[in-house]
């Protein structure tokens, strides 16, 4: 008997589906080169997002590490990509050796703290990551330090680069949009997320996301059936480890800048805790839904704040209220509603409805 | 030779010793039942015995092994199963994700799987339903299904008819009856009149020591017994 599904998970699994269809079709869809930054974020912060609730909704693990580790696979491949050249081995010897850097640190926090309660694994964590960033600054011959480092990415793509070419020689045209390797480097961020989503969803269905739900009810209860939980819980903190340092990777091979804010920083750490509880946690569909919100705001609520401005420009209070320099501010109201309204995020509450009791 | 022993067991919580010495042995087969008043140390009892608190002193052995030094997670490997007084079931998942949590491949045995359907209809019913939507009787006998889903050598459970309806309380001895045809159970129980239906043995605990064992036919033919260690009305 397989479990059935609610009004609210069938209209959360339709959203998602639009939400992969639009970023599937992005290039053709959106045709400015900031909606194609968009969406390539995105898709790299929907893989963020769910690999750390892997670790937060689906085993209970609170860590502040999770950037630490986006950043290790974003230096590696930007360093050796730097130090290489714009060549394939590059970008795979740099997302090997982060992805190895990220193992090694997630096994030796995770052996050491994760028997420790849970205030004090957080606090290692964010130990951890400061001392992470710390590096990334001091280390500047490597790094770049404070600047980061700029560095070209595989020549496929370049904007230059032909994917199709008609009779003429000239790039082939799709719906107006050129063939060129922007788009090329689109879908390889699309790609990959696509792939690594897909493998963290297939492990959340599996016996062992059942075994990680039942850690996160009740450790001694896990433990009293027969399972190590220290063994469970370091193997899914290495897992959502080795996620985020691939997703640090590919978007340091699409941004073609690695740097500490685009890569280590607490603010990346605090966008990725708002998407999760946006989202919802202890769901992968959450990930999505809280990281397309999030990141959409980043980029057009300013937008959609100025026209509602210019707009109401004749009322009083209003268009000073909505000055687009206030726009963090409305993010926070609008944060604190979402909370309010949607208790386990939206797509916890939205799955609930219709769940017969 | 028993199925388990206590060996003079010392077992602290913080920095309270709970269980001062205690010794018992659980011989094969039937239902032992753990007496005692509350507070008395019955469900440190079985705690220390999976491994939950550590014991501080003294040995624990099933068949013959001494499990007081392993992790928890071991000696459920071991054989034993443990029904905790607040059910232990898991919430967020589905009566059928609970129990296969409990088997050792992830799949039923198709007997086992219709004996729990023969001792528990209602998880048959409920099979894909979450488990914090069930009743507390339900819930319950999720929570005794989940022991008996892979061969068990001793399930401890403790008070298992606490806050039920008489109903259930009925139905839950009689699968104890069946369950404890192939599996020895060790039941801490408050409920006299449940107890004594299904306890072979038994043993009563005072303040952390077993002042008293034998068997249960013995226990509930002496009312003064009964009263000095239970407080039972004579």
């Amino acid at each position: 008997m397989a479990k059935q599904d609610t009004t609210g998970a069938r209209a959360v699994k339709i959203a998602v589906f639009l939400i992969a269809a639009l970023l599937l079709f992005a290039p053709f869809l959106f045709q400015d080169v900031r909606a194609l930054e968009v969406a390539a974020r995105i898709c790299i912060f929907i893989v963020l997002v769910a690999s750390y609730d892997l670790l937060i909704g689906y085993t209970g693990i609170v860590s502040f590490a999770h950037t630490m580790f986006f950043g290790f696979g974003s230096y590696g491949a930007a360093i050796a990509l730097k130090q290489m050249g714009p060549g394939w081995d590059a970008v795979a010897l740099g997302a090997l050796a982060g992805a190895a850097v990220s193992l090694v640190v997630a096994v030796a926090i995770g052996l050491v703290s994760l028997r420790v309660k849970a205030i004090f694994f957080a606090m290692i964590t964010l130990a951890a990551a400061s001392v992470a960033l710390v590096l990334a600054s001091q280390l500047s011959h490597l790094t770049g330090g404070e600047d980061g480092i700029t560095y070209r990415a595989p020549d496929l793509f370049k904007p230059a680069t032909k994917l199709l070419t008609d009779a003429d020689g000239k790039v082939v045209e799709w719906f107006g949009v050129k063939l060129n390797g922007k788009i090329a480097a689109y879908y390889f961020v699309f790609t990959s997320a696509l792939i690594l989503f897909a493998v963290m969803f297939r492990l959340t269905v599996s016996p062992l996301g059942t075994v990680l739900v039942a850690i996160r009810e009740n450790e001694a209860r896990a433990e009293a059936i027969g399972y190590r939980v220290v063994a469970y819980r370091t193997f899914v903190f290495c897992a959502s480890a080795l996620v985020a340092s691939l997703a640090g990777s590919v978007y340091a091979v699409w941004l073609k800048y690695t740097g500490p804010d685009t890569a280590l920083s607490f603010a990346i750490m605090i966008d990725i805790l708002l998407m999760v509880v946006i989202g919802g946690m202890g769901t992968m569909w959450g990930a999505v839904v809280g990281a397309v919100l999030m990141v959409m705001a980043q980029y057009y609520l300013r937008d959609l704040m100025g026209a509602a401005s210019e707009a109401l420009a004749g009322v009083p209070l209003l268009p000073d209220l909505l000055n687009p320099d206030r726009w963090l501010f409305w993010l926070g109201i609008i944060f604190i509603l979402l909370v309010y309204f949607f208790p386990k995020g939206i797509v916890g509450t939205i799955m609930q409805k219709g769940a017969r009791t | 030779m028993s199925l388990l022993s206590l060996e003079d067991v010392r077992t602290d919580i913080g920095q309270y010793a709970v269980l001062h010495c205690i010794s018992l042995e659980v011989p094969e087969g039937g239902v032992f039942v753990l007496l005692g008043r509350n507070g008395a140390g019955k469900t440190t009892t079985l705690r220390s015995i999976m491994g939950l608190w550590r014991p501080k002193a003294g040995a624990i052995r099933f068949q013959g092994e001494v499990i007081s030094g392993l992790h928890t997670a071991e000696i459920a490997r071991k054989g034993i199963a443990y029904v905790p007084e607040n059910m232990g079931i898991f919430g967020g998942l589905t009566v059928e994700e609970n129990l296969v949590l409990a088997t050792e491949k992830g799949k039923f045995d198709p007997d086992r799987l219709a004996r729990i359907y023969g001792l528990f209809p209602a998880l048959e019913q409920f099979w894909t339903k979450q488990a914090w939507s069930l009743s507390g009787g339900q819930k319950q006998m999720l929570a005794v299904a989940r022991a008996i889903v892979e061969p068990r050598a001793l399930i401890l459970i403790d008070e298992p008819t606490k806050g039920l309806a008489p109903s259930i309380v009925a139905a839950m001895a009689e699968a104890f009856r069946d369950i404890a045809r192939t599996t020895t159970i060790l039941l801490v129980e408050q409920n006299f009149h449940f107890a004594k239906s299904l306890g072979r043995d038994m043993a009563v605990i005072e303040d952390g020591r077993v002042v008293h064992s034998g068997t249960m036919a013995g226990f509930a033919a002496d009312a003064e017994l009964q009263n000095r260690l239970l407080g039972l009305a004579t």
